[in-house]
Protein backbone atom coordinates (compact mmCIF):
# COMPACT_ATOMS: atom_id res chain seq x y z
CA UNK A 1 0.00 0.00 0.00
CA UNK A 2 1.48 3.51 -0.92
CA UNK A 3 -0.26 6.54 0.61
CA UNK A 4 1.91 8.91 -1.58
CA UNK A 5 3.81 12.19 -0.57
CA UNK A 6 2.77 13.60 2.66
CA UNK A 7 2.98 17.24 3.04
CA UNK A 8 6.09 17.18 4.79
CA UNK A 9 7.27 15.64 1.52
CA UNK A 10 8.35 11.85 2.78
CA UNK A 11 6.78 8.70 1.83
CA UNK A 12 5.19 6.26 4.70
CA UNK A 13 3.87 3.08 3.91
CA UNK A 14 1.00 2.02 5.46
CA UNK A 15 0.29 4.86 7.74
CA UNK A 16 -0.31 8.43 8.14
CA UNK A 17 2.17 10.78 9.00
CA UNK A 18 2.09 12.88 12.25
CA UNK A 19 1.10 16.21 10.19
CA UNK A 20 3.79 17.85 11.71
CA UNK A 21 5.86 20.02 9.15
CA UNK A 22 9.36 21.73 10.28
CA UNK A 23 9.72 24.87 8.77
CA UNK A 24 12.52 27.07 10.48
CA UNK A 25 12.57 29.87 8.29
CA UNK A 26 13.31 33.38 10.08
CA UNK A 27 10.11 35.43 10.48
CA UNK A 28 12.20 38.46 9.02
CA UNK A 29 13.34 36.67 6.39
CA UNK A 30 11.34 38.18 3.89
CA UNK A 31 12.79 41.86 5.16
CA UNK A 32 15.84 40.48 5.17
CA UNK A 33 15.86 39.06 1.69
CA UNK A 34 14.65 42.81 0.10
CA UNK A 35 17.15 44.66 2.28
CA UNK A 36 19.99 42.28 1.05
CA UNK A 37 18.41 43.29 -2.24
CA UNK A 38 18.73 47.19 -1.34
CA UNK A 39 21.57 46.54 -0.01
CA UNK A 40 23.27 44.92 -3.50
CA UNK A 41 21.73 48.38 -4.86
CA UNK A 42 23.41 51.04 -2.60
CA UNK A 43 26.59 49.16 -3.06
CA UNK A 44 26.29 49.27 -6.59
CA UNK A 45 25.37 52.90 -6.85
CA UNK A 46 28.36 53.52 -4.67
CA UNK A 47 26.07 55.27 -1.80
CA UNK A 48 26.49 54.77 2.59
CA UNK A 49 23.56 54.58 3.75
CA UNK A 50 22.97 55.61 7.44
CA UNK A 51 19.85 54.19 9.11
CA UNK A 52 19.05 56.85 12.06
CA UNK A 53 16.79 56.17 15.03
CA UNK A 54 15.75 57.82 17.77
CA UNK A 55 12.48 58.46 20.31
CA UNK A 56 10.19 61.21 18.57
CA UNK A 57 11.66 64.68 19.25
CA UNK A 58 15.15 64.02 19.84
CA UNK A 59 15.96 66.24 16.98
CA UNK A 60 17.16 63.79 14.26
CA UNK A 61 15.63 66.17 11.57
CA UNK A 62 17.38 69.52 13.49
CA UNK A 63 20.67 67.25 12.96
CA UNK A 64 20.12 65.85 9.61
CA UNK A 65 19.26 69.66 8.73
CA UNK A 66 22.33 71.05 9.54
CA UNK A 67 24.80 68.14 8.57
CA UNK A 68 23.14 68.18 4.99
CA UNK A 69 24.00 72.22 4.84
CA UNK A 70 27.33 71.31 5.20
CA UNK A 71 27.54 67.73 3.53
CA UNK A 72 25.79 69.15 0.33
CA UNK A 73 28.46 70.95 -0.93
CA UNK A 74 30.95 67.91 -1.13
CA UNK A 75 28.92 65.18 -2.19
CA UNK A 76 26.04 64.09 -3.21
CA UNK A 77 22.86 63.79 -0.50
CA UNK A 78 19.28 62.38 -0.05
CA UNK A 79 17.14 61.63 2.52
CA UNK A 80 14.19 59.38 2.89
CA UNK A 81 12.03 60.64 5.96
CA UNK A 82 9.98 58.21 7.66
CA UNK A 83 6.52 59.31 9.71
CA UNK A 84 3.72 58.17 10.40
CA UNK A 85 1.72 61.33 9.04
CA UNK A 86 2.48 64.66 7.45
CA UNK A 87 5.25 65.62 5.18
CA UNK A 88 6.87 68.03 7.61
CA UNK A 89 10.50 66.34 8.01
CA UNK A 90 10.49 66.04 3.93
CA UNK A 91 9.72 69.67 3.55
CA UNK A 92 12.18 70.74 6.05
CA UNK A 93 15.30 68.71 3.99
CA UNK A 94 14.13 70.14 0.98
CA UNK A 95 14.37 73.58 2.36
CA UNK A 96 18.25 72.92 2.32
CA UNK A 97 18.44 72.19 -1.25
CA UNK A 98 18.28 68.49 -0.66
CA UNK A 99 16.29 65.93 -1.96
CA UNK A 100 13.72 63.81 0.10
CA UNK A 101 10.77 61.26 -0.37
CA UNK A 102 8.75 60.96 2.59
CA UNK A 103 7.22 57.60 3.32
CA UNK A 104 4.06 57.79 6.10
CA UNK A 105 3.53 54.07 7.56
CA UNK A 106 0.11 55.57 8.50
CA UNK A 107 -0.35 53.16 11.10
CA UNK A 108 3.00 51.46 10.97
CA UNK A 109 5.69 51.88 13.75
CA UNK A 110 8.59 51.06 11.69
CA UNK A 111 10.22 51.35 8.39
CA UNK A 112 10.56 48.31 6.37
CA UNK A 113 12.89 47.31 3.42
CA UNK A 114 10.27 47.05 0.64
CA UNK A 115 9.41 50.93 1.62
CA UNK A 116 12.62 51.90 1.39
CA UNK A 117 13.44 49.59 -1.91
CA UNK A 118 10.52 51.75 -3.48
CA UNK A 119 11.38 55.47 -2.08
CA UNK A 120 14.75 55.00 -3.49
CA UNK A 121 13.61 54.70 -6.94
CA UNK A 122 11.92 58.10 -6.33
CA UNK A 123 15.18 59.87 -5.31
CA UNK A 124 17.57 61.30 -8.08
CA UNK A 125 20.99 59.11 -8.32
CA UNK A 126 23.41 59.92 -5.45
CA UNK A 127 26.34 57.39 -6.58
CA UNK A 128 29.61 58.33 -4.35
CA UNK A 129 26.93 60.11 -2.03
CA UNK A 130 25.51 59.68 1.38
CA UNK A 131 21.92 58.66 2.03
CA UNK A 132 20.54 59.47 5.21
CA UNK A 133 16.98 57.39 6.44
CA UNK A 134 15.49 58.54 8.88
CA UNK A 135 13.10 56.03 10.76
CA UNK A 136 9.98 56.07 12.83
CA UNK A 137 10.65 57.99 15.72
CA UNK A 138 10.02 54.95 18.17
CA UNK A 139 12.95 53.01 20.04
CA UNK A 140 11.70 49.62 19.99
CA UNK A 141 10.39 48.20 16.77
CA UNK A 142 12.81 49.93 14.19
CA UNK A 143 15.60 47.96 16.07
CA UNK A 144 14.42 44.11 14.28
CA UNK A 145 14.17 45.39 10.73
CA UNK A 146 16.67 45.55 8.56
CA UNK A 147 16.66 48.23 5.87
CA UNK A 148 19.63 47.44 3.63
CA UNK A 149 21.57 50.32 5.38
CA UNK A 150 25.96 50.78 6.28
CA UNK A 151 25.01 51.12 9.62
CA UNK A 152 22.37 52.56 12.47
CA UNK A 153 22.85 55.70 14.20
CA UNK A 154 20.84 56.17 17.26
CA UNK A 155 19.72 59.74 18.57
CA UNK A 156 19.43 60.12 22.37
CA UNK A 157 19.23 63.80 23.68
CA UNK A 158 19.91 64.95 27.18
CA UNK A 159 16.77 65.84 28.26
CA UNK A 160 15.58 61.94 27.46
CA UNK A 161 17.08 60.79 31.06
CA UNK A 162 20.87 58.55 31.49
CA UNK A 163 18.97 54.97 31.67
CA UNK A 164 17.69 55.15 28.61
CA UNK A 165 19.87 52.36 26.74
CA UNK A 166 18.81 49.74 29.35
CA UNK A 167 15.46 50.66 29.15
CA UNK A 168 15.29 50.18 25.36
CA UNK A 169 18.85 47.99 25.08
CA UNK A 170 17.62 46.82 21.28
CA UNK A 171 18.02 49.72 19.97
CA UNK A 172 21.46 50.71 21.20
CA UNK A 173 22.73 47.46 20.83
CA UNK A 174 21.69 47.40 17.25
CA UNK A 175 23.43 50.89 16.58
CA UNK A 176 27.45 51.61 15.63
CA UNK A 177 26.92 55.20 16.85
CA UNK A 178 25.25 57.24 19.36
CA UNK A 179 24.88 60.76 19.24
CA UNK A 180 23.69 62.74 22.43
CA UNK A 181 22.15 65.78 21.08
CA UNK A 182 20.94 68.85 22.79
CA UNK A 183 24.43 68.47 24.98
CA UNK A 184 24.26 72.31 24.87
CA UNK A 185 21.03 71.68 27.35
CA UNK A 186 23.47 68.95 29.56
CA UNK A 187 24.01 71.58 32.35
CA UNK A 188 20.41 72.84 32.54
CA UNK A 189 19.00 69.22 33.35
CA UNK A 190 21.78 67.94 35.31
CA UNK A 191 22.93 65.79 32.15
CA UNK A 192 25.68 62.87 33.58
CA UNK A 193 27.09 62.13 30.22
CA UNK A 194 29.96 59.30 32.00
CA UNK A 195 26.81 57.50 33.47
CA UNK A 196 25.07 57.06 30.22
CA UNK A 197 28.44 56.26 28.57
CA UNK A 198 28.44 53.69 31.32
CA UNK A 199 24.47 52.27 30.79
CA UNK A 200 24.92 52.22 26.78
CA UNK A 201 28.09 50.03 26.87
CA UNK A 202 26.62 47.71 28.64
CA UNK A 203 24.16 46.96 26.21
CA UNK A 204 26.34 47.82 23.93
CA UNK A 205 30.06 47.02 24.12
CA UNK A 206 31.61 48.42 21.07
CA UNK A 207 29.07 51.39 20.07
CA UNK A 208 31.00 55.14 19.60
CA UNK A 209 29.54 57.66 21.72
CA UNK A 210 29.43 61.47 20.31
CA UNK A 211 28.11 64.66 22.24
CA UNK A 212 26.66 66.84 19.74
CA UNK A 213 24.07 70.27 19.41
CA UNK A 214 21.74 70.74 16.39
CA UNK A 215 21.25 73.87 17.66
CA UNK A 216 24.78 75.53 18.05
CA UNK A 217 26.93 73.19 16.11
CA UNK A 218 29.26 71.82 18.62
CA UNK A 219 30.43 68.17 18.08
CA UNK A 220 29.65 68.27 14.56
CA UNK A 221 32.97 68.42 13.36
CA UNK A 222 33.40 65.13 14.85
CA UNK A 223 30.77 63.81 13.53
CA UNK A 224 31.86 64.78 9.70
CA UNK A 225 34.64 62.92 10.63
CA UNK A 226 33.25 59.91 11.83
CA UNK A 227 31.31 59.92 8.52
CA UNK A 228 34.71 60.35 6.68
CA UNK A 229 36.50 57.74 8.54
CA UNK A 230 33.50 54.92 7.58
CA UNK A 231 35.21 52.19 5.40
CA UNK A 232 33.32 52.52 2.39
CA UNK A 233 33.52 56.66 2.45
CA UNK A 234 36.95 57.24 2.31
CA UNK A 235 37.23 58.30 -1.35
CA UNK A 236 34.47 60.95 -0.48
CA UNK A 237 36.58 63.39 2.31
CA UNK A 238 34.31 65.52 3.85
CA UNK A 239 36.02 69.12 5.49
CA UNK A 240 35.87 69.27 8.93
CA UNK A 241 34.53 73.33 9.32
CA UNK A 242 32.74 73.11 12.43
CA UNK A 243 33.19 72.03 15.59
CA UNK B 1 1.85 43.25 14.70
CA UNK B 2 4.13 42.94 11.32
CA UNK B 3 6.05 39.89 12.99
CA UNK B 4 2.59 38.14 12.88
CA UNK B 5 2.28 39.10 9.35
CA UNK B 6 5.67 38.24 8.44
CA UNK B 7 4.40 34.64 10.06
CA UNK B 8 1.48 34.60 8.02
CA UNK B 9 3.01 34.93 4.69
CA UNK B 10 5.75 32.06 5.50
CA UNK B 11 2.54 29.71 6.82
CA UNK B 12 0.96 31.03 3.41
CA UNK B 13 3.84 30.28 1.52
CA UNK B 14 4.41 26.98 3.08
CA UNK B 15 0.75 26.13 1.76
CA UNK B 16 1.52 26.95 -1.87
CA UNK B 17 5.14 24.88 -1.91
CA UNK B 18 3.80 21.91 0.46
CA UNK B 19 -0.04 21.96 -0.84
CA UNK B 20 -1.84 22.10 2.49
CA UNK B 21 -4.23 24.09 2.98
CA UNK B 22 -5.56 24.18 7.13
CA UNK B 23 -3.34 24.85 9.58
CA UNK B 24 -4.10 23.68 13.38
CA UNK B 25 -1.00 24.65 15.27
CA UNK B 26 1.92 27.43 14.43
CA UNK B 27 5.06 26.99 16.25
CA UNK B 28 7.59 29.47 16.77
CA UNK B 29 10.74 30.16 18.50
CA UNK B 30 11.65 33.59 20.24
CA UNK B 31 14.73 33.93 21.76
CA UNK B 32 14.97 36.04 24.98
CA UNK B 33 16.96 39.17 23.38
CA UNK B 34 14.76 39.09 20.50
CA UNK B 35 13.04 42.69 19.98
CA UNK B 36 9.60 40.54 20.62
CA UNK B 37 7.13 39.99 23.66
CA UNK B 38 5.60 36.89 23.74
CA UNK B 39 2.06 37.92 25.46
CA UNK B 40 2.00 40.44 22.36
CA UNK B 41 2.48 38.19 19.22
CA UNK B 42 -0.19 35.60 21.16
CA UNK B 43 -2.75 38.22 21.07
CA UNK B 44 -2.13 39.52 17.75
CA UNK B 45 -1.60 36.41 16.00
CA UNK B 46 -5.72 35.33 16.15
CA UNK B 47 -6.33 38.48 14.70
CA UNK B 48 -3.98 38.68 12.17
CA UNK B 49 -5.05 35.07 11.05
CA UNK B 50 -8.62 35.67 10.66
CA UNK B 51 -9.99 34.19 7.48
CA UNK B 52 -6.43 32.71 6.42
CA UNK B 53 -5.38 29.12 6.51
CA UNK B 54 -4.51 29.46 9.96
CA UNK B 55 -7.74 30.68 10.80
CA UNK B 56 -8.59 29.95 14.73
CA UNK B 57 -5.09 27.85 14.98
CA UNK B 58 -2.82 27.70 18.18
CA UNK B 59 0.57 30.07 18.65
CA UNK B 60 2.69 28.01 20.34
CA UNK B 61 5.85 29.87 21.69
CA UNK B 62 8.79 28.34 22.71
CA UNK B 63 11.25 30.80 24.48
CA UNK B 64 14.86 30.09 23.92
CA UNK B 65 17.57 31.46 26.44
CA UNK B 66 20.17 34.69 25.76
CA UNK B 67 23.32 33.50 25.47
CA UNK B 68 26.30 35.52 25.81
CA UNK B 69 30.08 35.03 25.12
CA UNK B 70 31.93 36.95 28.03
CA UNK B 71 35.07 38.68 27.41
CA UNK B 72 36.27 38.98 31.04
CA UNK B 73 36.15 34.71 31.83
CA UNK B 74 36.28 33.94 28.23
CA UNK B 75 33.22 31.40 28.26
CA UNK B 76 29.59 31.00 27.07
CA UNK B 77 27.28 32.31 29.58
CA UNK B 78 23.15 32.36 29.75
CA UNK B 79 21.48 35.77 30.19
CA UNK B 80 17.78 36.98 30.73
CA UNK B 81 18.33 40.25 29.01
CA UNK B 82 20.89 42.10 26.97
CA UNK B 83 21.98 45.01 29.62
CA UNK B 84 22.74 42.18 32.66
CA UNK B 85 26.27 41.57 33.89
CA UNK B 86 28.05 38.41 33.62
CA UNK B 87 26.90 35.62 36.42
CA UNK B 88 29.70 34.83 36.85
CA UNK B 89 32.36 37.62 37.38
CA UNK B 90 29.67 40.91 36.77
CA UNK B 91 31.59 42.09 33.63
CA UNK B 92 29.30 43.92 30.83
CA UNK B 93 31.81 43.00 28.25
CA UNK B 94 29.58 40.46 26.57
CA UNK B 95 28.90 39.86 23.20
CA UNK B 96 25.44 38.24 22.46
CA UNK B 97 25.57 34.71 20.70
CA UNK B 98 22.36 33.45 21.21
CA UNK B 99 18.87 34.27 21.36
CA UNK B 100 18.51 37.04 19.04
CA UNK B 101 16.45 35.23 16.75
CA UNK B 102 12.63 34.44 15.94
CA UNK B 103 11.83 31.60 14.12
CA UNK B 104 8.86 29.97 12.44
CA UNK B 105 10.04 26.59 13.84
CA UNK B 106 6.83 24.12 12.42
CA UNK B 107 3.53 23.73 11.77
CA UNK B 108 0.75 21.11 12.84
CA UNK B 109 -1.77 20.58 9.53
CA UNK B 110 -4.88 19.00 8.23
Amino acid sequence: MDCGTDPAGLRVVGMSSDRIIQVGRDILSKNNRIAAENRARFVADDLVVYNLLSSPGAGKTSLLVRALSELKRKIPVGVIEGDQQTSNDAERIRATGVPAVQINTGKGCHLDAAMVGQAYRLLPPLNGGILFIENVGNLVCPAAFDLGEACKIVVFSTTEGEDKPLKYPDIFAASSLMLINKIDLAPMVDFDLNRTIEFVTRVSPNIEVLPVSARTGEGFGALYGWLQKQPAHRRHLVEDTTG
Amino acid sequence: MALCEGIMEIVEEEARRRSFSKVRTVCVEIGALSHVDAEAMKFCFPVVAVRTIADGAVLEIVELPGVAWCMACSRSVEIAQRYAPCPCCGSYKLQVTAGEKMRLKELEID
